[in-house]
């Protein structure tokens, strides 16, 4: 995934282009703090973490310790107080909020905590929407959701609203969005944080799927032991740092052969 | 893009019927007022200044006394007499006609029948000036004028109420203790804009109804008619000062009588509807902006209930810009759908109402397009700043709203 933000009006140049591709996701002492004074929080307190193209992470730690702010700033839905974010190659923080938009709109998919979809709009519409924002034509993005829906098993409820769906088919609903795109990284926050343990088998099943099948690389916040051993590599954050970051042995991945589930 | 984002839009107003509806009822109630106001007020005037230039547009007319036109008190001044008339075909050039006209109020009565009317006391030259062609017979000779003759012509109504299907020519009928011998009839005119009969009238020579009906010398009223409509000024001009003349009116006196042309009677109307204008202008303003203001704290409301909704479209990759223009359509689309409901609502009720006033239905494109333009204008403006807001929101805090 070495060539940056592609897009018809704006296209931040690169650097090192045409050198080794460099890594997907490259923090370089990254800060965050929220608040002044007193109230200062260090969410991040100088990270540094590095994800290459095809990696499937997990990033785990207690409630407060900062895992959330880390998605969303690789998510480049947040900015850091200090420090170095190059995604691809390219400086996150020089790029203009909109152009973080064209970035995400192009090499990024979410999966949200809650779901996140639009109420009273059919799965298919919802898994559709990224496709808007790319200009795709109606009909070849009609296709597209169709077959990303097909791909976590809901055909047939295309037209059914959030409402009209179960947490699990909600959370597929998501997941779809996500990959209709076939973005170079996906992010999921929690992504079986409300399903029952069958459920959250299913979807981590489906990641896992994605991650080997597809190739598409995965950052997962987690604070479920069971899930993380989906991945193929664990992220622990402790007040804002990262105490733990270990890769799990091939042959433990489950999944890894194909349904191999735990 | 833009196709999806109307298609967007309209579903997201239609959600929410019933609210848009009362949203737009600001716009639809203004735009629905001022477009009916606007035809019937056109038509009126159309019909009017239809009228007046049927008069004749070289014709001008003269009267003793000053017209108050903007308030102010009506001067009453002498009448002109003959001499004045006869001043005026020898001295002022490019005439076409000058006809004097003296009017008493008359019980015209014909065996049976009997019609109360008017009687003008004028010239042949009246038929010339006011461009009045006869339907039967003939006008008055140089002769009966001369003599005072007691012959007559009748209007279209007084043939119809004396005479009926009969033939009136050569018929006497009797005028006061007067009796008058009928050589011809009027074309009829019809009613005018203000709902009078103009064919309510007799005309006899100058003569004969100032010494058998009036008894006096007085002329009340001239038309004079210009050869052309270039020349009007020029015998208005010469009007004035011949008259000034035999008045004696000193220098920096003001005039007690009035010179009038069609042009300037049509410039009378045509400034009373442009006051009408102006208000209806201020009418709809003050209910564009009442409109607009209504839309603007629902767009605001709309923007705050669908924060999560614009989150999402954020973190998915959305430009500020492309959450700009999703929420300005939808504000624009609901404002245009008040302007064309308004205009449809304003045409229905001129549509109805112009018949039950007696006026023409004149729809004017331009006041449409207009107000079509307005309301879209009204949209953008005050859709703006809830639009905005919804552009800036910061795609976490957005995604985190409950
Ligand atoms: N917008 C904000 N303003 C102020 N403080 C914030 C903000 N967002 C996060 N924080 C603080 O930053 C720290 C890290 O928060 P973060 O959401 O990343 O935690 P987390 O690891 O995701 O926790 P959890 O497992 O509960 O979701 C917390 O102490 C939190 O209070
Ligand atoms: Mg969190």
């Amino acid at each position: 995934m070495s060539p940056p933000i592609a897009d018809r009006t704006e296209r931040p140049r690169a650097e090192g282009e045409g050198a080794a591709p460099p890594a997907l996701v490259a923090f370089r002492g990254i800060t965050k703090i929220y608040g002044t004074g007193m109230a200062e929080v260090r969410a991040l307190d100088g990270v540094d973490l590095t994800i290459g193209a095809g990696e499937f992470v997990a990033i785990m730690g207690p409630s407060g310790s900062g895992k959330s702010t880390c998605l969303n700033m690789i998510g480049c839905l947040d900015t850091s107080t200090s420090g170095s974010y190059r995604f691809a190659g390219v400086e996150v923080g020089t790029l203009s909020r909109n152009q973080r938009a064209l970035l995400r709109r192009h090499y990024l998919g979410f999966v949200f905590q809650g779901y996140n979809l639009l109420k009273r709009t059919s799965a298919l519409e919802n898994v559709e929407m990224p496709l808007v924002y790319r200009r795709v034509p109606g009909r070849e993005r009609r296709r597209r959701a169709h077959e990303a829906l097909a791909a976590v098993g809901l055909q047939g409820r295309e037209h059914h609203t959030p409402a009209e769906l179960s947490g699990g088919q909600q959370q597929r609903v998501a997941v779809a969005r996500a990959i209709v795109t076939a973005p170079a990284l996906l992010l999921a926050d929690e992504p079986t944080g409300n399903l029952d343990s069958t459920t959250s088998r299913e979807i981590m099943d489906l990641l896992t799927e994605l991650n080997v099948e597809r190739g598409i690389t995965i950052a997962m916040v987690t604070h479920e032991e069971e899930m993380a051993t989906y991945a193929r590599r664990i992220v622990r954050f402790l007040d804002g740092r990262i105490v733990v970051d270990r890769e799990r042995p091939a042959d433990r991945v489950p999944g890894g052969g194909g349904g191999l589930a735990v | 893009m833009i196709w999806s984002t109307i298609r967007l839009a309209l579903r997201e107003l239609g959600r929410n019927a019933m609210r848009s509806s009362l949203t737009i009822l600001g716009i639809v109630i203004g735009v629905g007022a001022v477009i009916s106001m606007v035809t019937l007020g056109g038509g009126a005037t159309s019909q009017i200044t239809g009228e007046i230039s049927s008069l004749g547009s070289n014709l001008i007319i003269v009267r003793p006394g000053t017209q108050p036109q903007h308030g102010g008190i009506q001067v009453q001044a002498a009448p002109f007499d003959r001499a004045d008339v006869e001043a005026i075909v020898r001295e002022v050039p490019n005439t076409e006609a000058v006809a004097p006209m003296t009017s008493a109020p008359t019980v015209a009565v014909f065996g049976n029948a009997n019609w109360s009317t008017t009687v003008n006391g004028t010239l042949s030259a009246y038929l010339a000036a006011r461009d009045w062609p006869l339907a039967r017979g003939r006008a008055f000779t140089e002769g009966e004028e001369q003599a005072g003759a007691m012959v007559c012509l009748l209007g279209a109504t007084v043939q119809d109420e004396l005479f009926g299907r009969q033939d009136p020519l050569g018929a006497s009928i009797r005028l006061g203790s007067a009796a008058c011998r009928v050589v011809g009839v009027l074309e009829a005119r019809g009613e005018s804009t203000f709902g009078m009969d103009q064919d309510d009238f007799i005309l006899a020579p100058l003569r004969a109804v100032q010494r058998r009906l009036v008894g006096d010398d007085d002329v009340d009223l001239m038309f004079v008619s210009a050869q052309s409509e270039a020349a009007t000024a020029q015998v208005q001009g010469d009007l004035e000062r011949l008259l000034r003349q035999r008045r004696r009116i000193g220098a920096g006196q003001e005039d007690d009588f009035t010179v009038q042309d069609m042009a300037e009677i049509a410039t009378i109307v045509e400034s009373t509807t442009g006051v009408l204008t102006t208000f209806l202008g201020a009418i709809a303003a003050i209910s564009l902006l009442v409109g607009g203001i209504g839309i603007m704290n629902i767009m605001l409301v709309s923007v705050t209930e669908r924060t999560r909704e614009i989150g999402i479209r954020l973190a998915l990759g959305a430009q500020g810009h492309e959450v700009l223009l999703q929420f300005l359509l939808e504000s624009t689309l609901l404002s245009l759908v008040g302007g064309l409901v308004g205009i449809a609502l304003g045409l229905g009720l001129a549509a109805v109402a112009a018949p039950w006033l007696g006026v023409p239905f004149v729809l004017d494109p331009t006041i449409i397009v207009i107000a079509f333009l307005f309301s879209g204008a009204v949209g953008i403006l005050f859709g703006y700043v809830p639009a905005r807001r919804a552009a800036r929101l910061d795609p976490i805090d957005a995604l985190r709203y409950e």
